[in-house]
């Protein structure tokens, strides 16, 4: 066959105002301004809270309990109060978390049941936290008889709440494992539990560990639970064992907005939302770095 | 051909010892008093795998077809055959890889020297300790290349575990790697390039000295180089391993191997030796797919 040495005539059609650009450029609008308005919403409202509070958070507040006069309200134990509880919640959270996902990925059949419960575990983390407030309220202070708005009922409610979060993260974390390495452990002979100890779930441990900080992060958030399991909201010693009555940061902040007085309802008060939203940040900035920590480490 | 009683050297019930030698006295094999009708091809050694009117189902549909073929001690054989024949899932029965997926069955004998692989008793993972296993892309573990080739010694348990660093640099050494990466033992094997990668895993599959090595089609994922320095590593150790590889490269089979089976829909159509399969194949079958008529 003989090629053409001429040059070809431009095709036709690939001029710009054949294709229609003119949505393309509608969407990238709408994308733009919903970041903007996302973005200057979030803004504005720390710049409030942060003019708000200024003045107001320092050494005295943090070190401090709660008082009738603004000036000399703290947020101390209810700082102390989040943390135990927090403290408290990990192992469980992690143990019960983790183990159900390895189960749910790892072992069980894909059979109805298996699909049926994991539609389930997918449900539950929609539930909204005063049901699991309820259930915290009938299982552990009704059925068990412990006592109300304790630190032990508290971290058990906010367990639960949580679980499910944690279950699905693991297991996506879980499911992202290339099959190629299991293939190579079981073909050189390991047994199913050292597959997943020593290949899948040190592979899987960056999701797992962002996936259970992030949940972490939404039990310090929660206040309705807490609330529904009777926890105080003026507590002027910090725990000293986990049958102890506690408060939280939210509770502390949500009493606070019932105060009368104006210095309560926007200094006290904003100066306890910064604290508690430089501990969740603190919370991902951790995530973050865990992620990363383990990502480039080749144990 | 020896009886099944005295190849029987391998328990898959117990532990062996680190250098492969079993300190226990041997057992009297499951297949006692089974005979086991000659299927090696002419001129070759003793087989050390038996593999016995073999069926295979992944649920309803069958995959293998009665297969019967011997697999002769320090050699390769290759398995080739059109996309979708079985290759890869005869392979998988030897180590019985495919109990690993659901709703699989087989029926049928296969016996690694003597001992019935899919006896009442045999724990697959026991199987898979004496098997060392290769795959079509290279799967190394994102841990360093020292913790990769410890991998299969640490699962074993302490007894292996005594002498890891000796381990390590002899299989690295085997598969011709040990010069290139002992400088950056205790990088990440993920650094390693694609050529490297298999050989790497091949060298974690011998640290634990294997009596057998499978290779599931090794060289798919590798270019030509690199694919040149992997067929050279096969014909290295074709002197102490049995190997069998799973090939879609007819040349590489020709190239590598000293038996060859040819597959197809799941029926093994010829097997022989391999100079004898390429020059004067017996089944018109085998000659088309050959000579590219399909396939």
């Amino acid at each position: 066959m003989a090629v053409s040495q001429d040059t070809p005539a431009p095709a036709a059609g690939f001029t710009q105002s054949r294709v229609g650009h003119g949505k393309d450029w509608l969407l990238l609008v709408v994308c733009l301004l919903s970041t903007c308005i996302g973005g200057v919403a979030l803004f504005t409202l720390l710049a409030y809270v942060l003019v708000d509070a200024a003045g107001w958070l320092d050494w005295q507040f943090l070190t401090s309990t709660t008082s009738r006069f603004p000036e000399k309200a703290g947020i101390f134990p209810a700082l102390v109060g989040s943390i135990y509880m927090a403290a408290l919640l990990i192992p469980p959270a992690m143990v019960l978390g983790i183990g159900a996902a390895v189960y749910l990925t790892e072992y069980a059949r894909a059979n109805k049941l298996t699909k049926f419960i994991n539609i389930n575990i997918a449900n539950l983390a929609g539930v909204p936290s005063v049901v699991w407030g309820l259930l915290g309220l009938g299982l552990f202070i009704q059925l068990f008889g412990m006592r109300y708005g304790t630190l032990l009922v508290g971290s058990l409610t906010m367990t639960l709440l949580i679980l499910p979060v944690i279950i699905i993260a693991s297991q996506e974390a879980i499911k992202a494992v290339p099959d190629s390495l299991r293939q190579a452990a079981f073909g050189m002979g390991a047994t199913r539990w050292q597959t997943i100890s020593r290949v899948v779930l040190p592979r899987a441990l960056p999701g797992i560990l962002t996936g259970t900080v992030l949940s972490l992060a939404r039990a310090l958030g929660e206040t309705a639970p807490l609330i529904m399991i009777g926890v105080p909201t003026a507590v002027f010693a910090t725990p000293g064992g986990v049958r102890d009555k506690f408060t939280s940061m939210t509770m502390q902040l949500f009493s606070w907005s019932d105060y009368p007085q104006p210095e309560f309802q926007y200094g006290v008060l904003a100066a306890g939302v910064v604290t508690l939203l430089v501990v969740l940040l603190s919370l991902n900035a951790l995530a973050i770095y865990l992620r990363h920590r383990f990502q480039n480490r080749h144990g | 051909m020896v009886t099944a009683s005295e190849q029987s050297k391998l328990s898959f019930a117990e532990e062996p010892t680190g250098d492969g030698v079993l300190k226990t006295p041997p057992r009297p094999s499951l297949l006692q008093g089974v005979s086991i009708p000659e299927e090696t091809p002419a001129g070759t050694s003793t087989p050390v795998i038996n593999i016995r009117k073999l069926d295979f189902w992944y649920g309803r549909d069958q995959a293998l077809f009665d297969i019967s073929m011997d697999i002769s001690d320090r050699s390769v054989t290759a398995i080739i055959g059109p996309s979708g024949c079985g290759k890869s899932t005869l392979l998988r029965c030897i180590n019985r890889m495919n109990d690993l997926v659901d709703g699989t069955r087989v029926k049928g004998h296969l016996l690694l020297e003597g001992q019935d692989v899919y006896g009442a008793k045999v724990d697959p993972v026991a199987v898979r300790r004496h098997i060392g296993m290769v795959f079509q892309k290279p799967n190394p573990f994102p841990k360093t290349i020292f913790n990769n080739i410890a991998f299969g010694l640490r699962i074993r348990g302490r007894r292996y575990a005594r002498s890891i660093e000796e381990t390590v640099q002899w299989a690295l050494q085997q598969a011709y790697l040990w010069d290139e990466v002992k400088d950056k033992l205790h990088e990440s094997a993920t650094s390693l390039s694609g050529g490297q990668q298999q050989r790497l895993c091949i060298a974690r599959a011998l640290a634990t000295r294997p009596k057998v090595l499978l290779m599931d089609e090794p060289c798919s994922a590798l270019d030509p180089i690199a694919t040149g320095r992997i067929e050279e590593l096969i014909s290295q150790l074709r002197n102490d391993y049995t190997i069998v590889i799973v090939t879609h490269n007819m040349q590489q089979a020709a190239r590598v191997s000293e038996q060859t089976a040819f597959l197809c829909l799941g029926k093994l159509i010829e097997y022989g030796l391999t100079r004898d399969i390429f020059t004067n194949p017996k089944v018109k079958q085998t000659e088309d797919y050959i000579t590219g008529r399909f396939g």
